[in-house]
């Protein structure tokens, strides 16, 4: 019978380090049922039949956020062998407010005392066998970073796990207060199972409501619970969760008077804080932060990324593998059908793509950096006014800052985010902020319409923006997302320096996610693509074709393209190039490349510009690149998409939605413009001026009231 | 009434009672902000909003409109 060992504690008190260290590769992310959060189980390393158990951070087992809910629900229903709850040792009150909580279970707790190197550096001494004592389970050091103290302390919890014998929780309530949960504690005995008992009534003490809703009681139980705790409120004049609230945090006041010897150092500065009167300084921070930003990308994307990726793209593919395997093929006389699949369909489709991953590595690498030193918090921190003004949070920027370099580790840093609503709101937007791939498109057309003016990029930066700020603010208006905002209340960890372990975990599940996509959706998308591309109807015939304007692709396109003439490409070019687009943006470029000709292009196509200046407008141009950015992104991020939804249903929706604007936009922009250009009005024109009229209401309408709606941090 | 909203970075002051409901309530009295609880401001965030306070050792950010529902003595 496997043992399962869980594991409790905050956010940010080195849970995952620990995790990782006793996990080791042995380890499963997913997500929880039905919720965007990440479900991490693994086996003890060398000890498979023993299974750990990761619980989301939380600071206490409220019922209002979706991790809470997940932590005591699992606690109490799937009834684990045992919990190591990790505390930090530099933030001990706070994380011993979720301890009391863990010990009032009826389940076996090992406290881990984290971060002790670092405890001991400030000064502060804790007695580990007073708060034992008090709390009434082992207290163990553990430095995680260092790896000191894994092992016993694992070995602990497999014993008391094994032992199977309760553990009586500490005596933290007093007076009316323990009176009353006594009594209570009668009143539901015989719908409680026994090592539950304290935990529900102290939770039906407090109302809440979804456990109220798993205890079967009669109404006479119901009323009694009600009666008592009025008495106790009203004789205390507060309500029954700032009761509990206020006990809990006095009773562990008096633990650490007793248990904690405090450095004599005095309120000084800790290094964090001398660091951060630098980096959240009124005047400097957002300087900084740009810097910051600058150094990053300079560092991944044009030296050492352009560096890698060029290297994978014209040598290590371009020399080292196509030619040799076209020659090794041909000389092995195979079918050319088969050479063209496997070089120019296979090789050459995943190759562009899995060409970026060295560049797209780096990029998040130095995010990993910044993101476990604990930067990302402070830029939260930050730029929380201006996502406050339309319903989301600080939190939101991260994701978009990193979805500028790849949506797809920004989609996936949306995890942070606590309310689902502006979880889910932000993973939609954050395809919207141009990403690297999308920029050989606008270099492409910036070159060949716009003279190479920088304008063209930066305009695009613009639009992605205006276009998350305008659909938070819609969204949030809308049904499905409206409620109170969500609470910003967020702690600022310490800095601290980040351990290649961690960094290198993160790195490499972000870089993984992308290359799996590569190896799968990309593989099979290439093969399907480069088939319409080399076949098509010949006098009647399926047969191989020289000329790609008779190609199964261009009769697709052709098919397709009046949808796209209101935006004005409506050409098969362009539909096919956007269709391309969906299995990486890199292909857009490459796709025009090969249908005016050009077997290979340069990375801004700076070969067919002319070409394309002679089939587009400025105008039709820009629309057409409008379309491109804000539409559906690449199918690597709809993956990711998919996979933080968490729900294929909301992921459509995210599509559409995405889809819709983008057509919206893009018309409105093409018929508008081509009426100031000097076109007669129509009927497109009309069209447009009716859709920018109802984006405008979307955008501009007061709050509408829905009623009773479920807090922020509801599903 | 005054509220935490009321105070001037490298203030320190006691927390008297919390107002409001729910779920920012329980949140802001689960990070440690209690009746008798002593809360250091440190700074306001470059754009003004949010307030990171020092609450029983720890560095905490909250936002203004939210600090206006605790009322100090």
């Amino acid at each position: 019978m496997p043992t399962t060992i869980a594991l409790a504690g905050n956010p940010n008190s080195g849970k995952t380090t620990l995790f990782n260290a006793l996990t080791g590769s042995a380890q499963y992310v997913g997500n929880w049922p039905g919720v965007t959060i990440e479900k991490k189980e693994g086996r003890l390393k060398g000890k498979p039949d023993v299974l750990i158990q990761d619980l989301p951070g939380v600071y206490s087992l409220s019922p209002y956020s979706p991790e809470e809910v997940i932590t005591r629900d699992y606690l109490a229903r799937e009834n684990p062998d045992a919990i190591i709850n990790v505390v930090d040792g530099t933030n001990l009150e706070r994380n011993l407010y979720l301890t009391t909580q863990l010990m009032e279970l009826g389940i076996p707790v090992v406290v881990a005392l984290n971060m002790m190197d670092l405890v001991k550096k400030s000064g502060d001494r804790i007695d580990m066998k007073r708060l034992s004592d008090a709390l009434g389970c082992e207290v163990m050091p553990l430095s995680a970073l260092k790896g000191d103290g894994g092992e016993q302390l694992v070995r602990e919890a497999v014993r008391v796990a094994q032992a199977k014998k309760g553990m009586e929780p500490p005596a933290v309530f007093a007076g009316s207060v323990e009176h009353t949960l006594a009594h209570i504690e009668e009143t539901i005995a015989s719908a409680v199972a026994p090592e539950r008992l304290r935990y529900s009534a102290i939770k039906l003490f407090e109302r809440d409501e979804k456990v109220m809703a798993d205890i079967a009681l009669s109404p006479e139980a119901k009323s009694r619970v009600e009666e008592l705790t009025k008495a106790c409120e009203q004789e205390l004049d507060d309500d029954s969760e700032s009761i509990i609230v206020n006990q809990r945090y006095a009773y562990i006041a008096g633990l650490m008077d007793r248990a904690v010897v405090k450095s004599r150092k005095g309120r000084k500065m800790s290094l964090s804080d001398r660091i951060d009167s630098v980096v959240t300084h009124r005047v400097l921070a957002l300087p900084i932060f740009v810097a910051i930003m600058a150094l990053v990308y300079y560092i991944a994307v044009t030296t050492v990324g352009a560096l890698v990726t060029d290297f994978t793209n014209d040598v290590f593919f371009g020399e080292w593998i196509i030619p040799p395997l076209r020659e090794a093929m041909e000389g092995a006389s195979v079918a050319p059908w088969l050479v063209g699949l496997v070089v120019d369909g296979i090789v050459g489709g995943v190759g562009a793509v899995l060409g970026f991953v060295p560049q797209m590595l780096v990029l998040f690498l130095m995010l990993s950096i910044l993101e476990d030193v604990g930067y990302m918090a402070r830029v939260a921190f930050i730029m929380d006014r201006m996502f406050r003004r339309f319903g989301l949070s600080g939190k939101s920027f991260i994701p978009m800052l990193i979805g500028s370099g790849c949506s797809v580790p920004g989609i996936m840093a949306s995890r942070t985010i606590e309310s689902e609503r502006d979880r889910r709101i932000t993973i939609i937007t954050t395809s919207f902020i141009p990403c690297s791939a999308k920029l050989p498109i606008i270099a492409l057309l910036a070159g060949a319409m716009f003279n190479q003016s920088n304008w063209v990029a930066v305009s695009t930066y613009f639009i992605g923006v205006a276009a998350v700020i305008i659909s938070g603010i819609i969204l949030k208006k809308s049904r499905r997302f409206a409620g109170d905002p969500a609470p910003f209340v967020m702690e600022l960890p310490s800095y601290h320096l980040p351990t290649a372990g961690g960094v290198l975990r993160a790195t490499w599940e972000r870089g993984w996610s992308f290359i799996k996509r590569a190896g799968t959706v990309i593989l099979v998308s290439s093969i399907v693509l480069w088939f319409l591309q080399a076949y098509g109807v010949e006098a009647g015939v399926l047969t191989a074709v020289e000329d790609n304007n008779n190609s199964l692709l261009a009769a697709i396109g052709r098919f397709v393209a009046p949808i796209f003439a209101p935006l004005g490409f409506g050409n098969w070019k362009a539909a096919v190039a956007t269709f391309t687009g969906l299995v990486a943006k890199e292909n857009v470029v490459n796709t025009f490349g090969v249908l005016y000709g050009f077997a290979e292009v340069a990375e801004d196509g700076l070969e067919i510009w002319s070409l394309i200046a002679a089939d587009y407008t400025a105008l039709t141009a820009y629309s057409f690149m409008v379309f491109n950015l804000l539409c559906i992104p690449c199918f690597a991020a709809i993956g990711a998409i998919r996979r933080e939804m968490n729900s294929s249903s909301w992921t459509g929706f995210a599509l559409m939605y995405q889809t819709v604007f983008a057509y919206a936009v893009s018309l409105i922009t093409y018929q508008l413009g081509a009426v100031f250009t000097g076109s007669p009005f129509g009927l497109g024109t009309a069209v447009a001026l009716a859709l920018l009229a109802g984006l405008l209401y979307l955008l501009f309408r007061p709050q509408p009231s829905y009623g009773q709606l479920k807090p922020a941090t509801g599903r | 009434m005054k509220t935490l909203r009321d105070t001037k970075p490298g203030d320190t002051v006691t927390v008297h009672k919390l107002h409001g409901e729910g779920a920012i309530k329980r949140r802001i009295m689960d990070m440690g902000i209690t009746p008798g609880t002593e809360i250091y401001l440190r700074k306001l965030a470059p754009l003004g909003d949010p307030l990171e306070l020092t609450v029983r050792g720890y560095e905490l950010s909250l936002r203004k409109q939210d600090a206006a529902m605790i009322e100090i003595r």
